[in-house]
């Protein structure tokens, strides 16, 4: 309803009054109050983690936390662990997503509702009942292994990949595409590869940001898995250094910031180039 | 819109007359639940020619051209071109260019890259293809929009770089799937001529899926009429206009009206008339029969005595088309301009036969269409 009718005319209507211009003024100083309490639920957190990661023990600030990070023991692995976790975890759901999700939309439309309805349920299953089932079930080989958490990962990004997906297949004319690609002789892999997955970048970027923002953050399961991911060795060192651990919190927060806007920019330099683009 | 290109600086063996393959799909049966969309069709399509498939929506002319594109499964009939049959053949492999109804360029390419793409898949040498590419998009008049993206062009220009596309990889056969019908009147007809001419120059064995039939008529070397999920006639389109053999075709081509009649001994009478019955018309049914005439296939004279009068009068040129009320039912007659000019609105006048025979079909009611 808010976004079909302004919220000017929501409010005179609620009052019972009538649609004076008198109201903007204080309509605009609600939004600002608004988003100032926004702004300070995210901004506060943020800023008071970075003031006590800049800060020694004596409470003066130092650089002393973020110099000392590479050099922490057990940091180096953690931090590679999950960068490896997040690439299996990417390519894995991707491979797996992207030719389930043209073949549902293409030869069986009418499973979209059922999967929306199983892609949810990860978020819908505790993170605990699901751990322990996956615990449970999987072969010893690969309970001794880390790269069980990207099958984990795989399952709890679906919600978002599919979704993502979901609305960029939503956009094209998949049919016709697949089926002229097909009579000019591509075959399946090629008809994928040089038709679907180019006109699928914006959904991709997507899917990529929010799995790599998943695996980057995630701890239940890692921590119930007993590997120490990122955010696993961020909450144990606090055990040993609170500053320290919390200076890591922010280099990592800064980190996936910085990489979801290399992964956003891609998109957009791809978009122009493509323009330019004139050869064969 | 630029005219064909007959200058084509380097022509290859794409831009020759080549021999097209001759296409049989005999007894096509594909049903879809409880719906027949096709009962039985039958085709030949000779090497090199057009043939259009004509019909109400739900008539099964794309299913049909789905099959032989080799995207439709059938449940039974066979496919056969140049005598092989193709039913096993993935659309993959059939060397059949289409081109789609809506605008079927990959987005991510320039028409360029579009029309190339089936000479890639094909494992040509980037420098060949792209020589080839340009060539068809010259052929098409396109040769300054090469590095185009489909968003950058027009409705009418997308669909010709589609054409491009599907002939770049010499195709067996050509499918058209209405390219036309989601273009402006004007470039529709200019794209119609262009696509007659290509055809043509190529000699390349082309089926054209339309509903309508004035781009079918004008168009294709013969002209198969769908009802049901099967031909009801398929004849050139002068025979399909001035001889329908069913009352569907009759009715679906052109005008007619439907005019009640008793037959006998193979005549009717028909305003005081004694017309003969053409062959091919079916016989009496317990409802009776009607006439179908087309405009032109009657005339009238003024005259006050008589009880029948003009209710509409049109201007369409050269000639003038009257409606005339007999009995209360409404017959379309065609006069020159220059003799229906007498004619006023509410005249009485007195309808005659000019064809030397009619077509008689049973008295029902109009056959429903169904939607494709």
């Amino acid at each position: 309803m808010a976004s079909l009718v302004p919220d000017i005319v929501v409010d005179a209507l609620m009052d019972g009054g009538d649609l004076p211009t008198r109201r903007r003024p204080r309509l605009r100083v609600w939004r600002l109050v608004v988003l100032l309490i926004a702004g300070a639920y995210f901004l506060i957190p943020i800023y008071a983690g970075l003031r006590f990661s800049l800060e020694n023990d004596a409470g003066h600030l130092s650089l002393y936390a973020v110099k000392v990070i590479p050099s922490e023991p057990g940091f180096t692995q953690a931090f590679w662990l999950s960068m490896r976790l997040a690439i299996v975890t990417l390519a894995i759901t991707l491979v797996l997503m992207v030719p389930t999700s043209v073949y549902v939309h293409l030869k069986f439309p009418r499973l979209r509702r059922v999967m929306d309805f199983v892609t949810i349920l990860p978020i819908v299953i505790p993170p605990i009942v699901l751990i322990l089932g996956v615990l449970r079930a999987a072969p010893l080989w690969l309970r001794a292994s880390p790269y069980l958490l990207s099958l984990v990962y795989v399952i709890l990004s679906m919600p978002f990949v599919y979704r993502s997906l979901d609305a960029g297949l939503s956009a094209l004319d998949l049919k016709t595409l697949v089926e002229a690609s097909r009579s000019l002789g591509g075959n399946w892999f090629n008809t994928l590869w040089r038709v679907v997955v180019p006109n699928l970048r914006s959904a991709l970027l997507s899917a990529t940001v929010l799995t790599l923002a998943l695996v980057l953050g995630e701890f239940t399961m890692a921590s119930l898995d007993l590997w120490t991911t990122l955010p696993v060795w961020i909450y144990q060192f606090q055990q040993v250094d609170a500053h320290v651990s919390t200076a890591v919190s922010m280099v990592s927060l800064l980190g996936t910031w910085l990489l979801i806007t290399f992964i956003v920019s891609l998109d957009r330099s791809q978009s122009r180039r493509n323009r330019r683009k004139t050869d064969s | 819109m630029t005219e064909l290109h007959d200058a084509a600086p380097t022509v290859s063996s794409l831009t020759r007359p080549t021999t097209g393959a001759r296409v049989n799909l005999e007894g096509l049966v594909r049903t879809y639940g409880l719906t027949r969309a096709l009962d039985g069709f039958t085709l030949a399509v000779e090497p090199g020619e057009f043939v259009a498939l004509l019909g109400p929506s739900g008539c099964g002319k794309t299913t049909a051209l789905r099959v032989l594109a080799g995207f439709e499964r059938l449940d039974r009939g066979r496919v056969t071109v140049d005598g092989v049959d193709v039913v096993k053949v993935s659309a993959q492999h059939r060397d059949m260019g289409m081109v789609f109804q809506s605008y079927s360029l990959f987005p991510n390419m320039n028409a360029l890259n579009n029309v190339a793409f089936g000479l890639r898949m094909r494992h040509q040498r980037a420098l060949q293809r792209r020589q080839k590419a340009g060539e068809l998009l010259e052929l098409v008049g396109l040769s300054d929009q090469a590095t185009k993206y489909p968003h950058q062009m027009s409705g009418g220009q997308q669909q010709r770089v589609a054409l491009a596309r599907a002939l770049a990889i010499e195709p067996r056969v050509l499918l058209l799937d209405e390219p036309l019908s989601a273009l402006d009147a004007k470039v529709r007809g200019e794209l119609r001529d262009q696509i007659r001419q290509l055809q043509q120059r190529l000699a390349i064995t082309t089926v054209f899926v339309t509903h309508d039939q004035e781009e079918a008529l004008s168009m294709a070397d013969r002209v198969c009429v769908m009802s049901n999920g099967r031909a009801e006639q398929t004849a050139t389109p002068a025979v399909l206009y001035s001889r329908p053999t069913t009352p569907f075709v009759a009715e679906f081509v052109g005008v007619s009206s439907r005019v009640p009649v008793t037959p006998l001994d193979g005549e009717v009478e028909l305003f005081g008339q004694r017309c003969r019955v053409r062959s091919g018309s079916v016989g009496v049914t317990v409802d009776g029969v009607d006439a179908l005439l087309r405009p032109e296939d009657l005339t009238v004279t003024a005259d006050p005595s008589a009880l029948p009068f003009v209710t509409h009068k049109s201007f369409l040129g050269a000639t003038t088309r009257l409606v005339v009320q007999v009995d209360e039912v409404p017959i379309r007659v065609d006069l020159r301009s220059d003799v229906a000019a007498d004619i006023e609105l509410g005249a009485r006048v007195r309808p005659a036969v000019v064809a030397r025979d009619v077509l008689v079909a049973p008295r029902a009611p109009r056959r429903e269409s169904t939607t494709d």
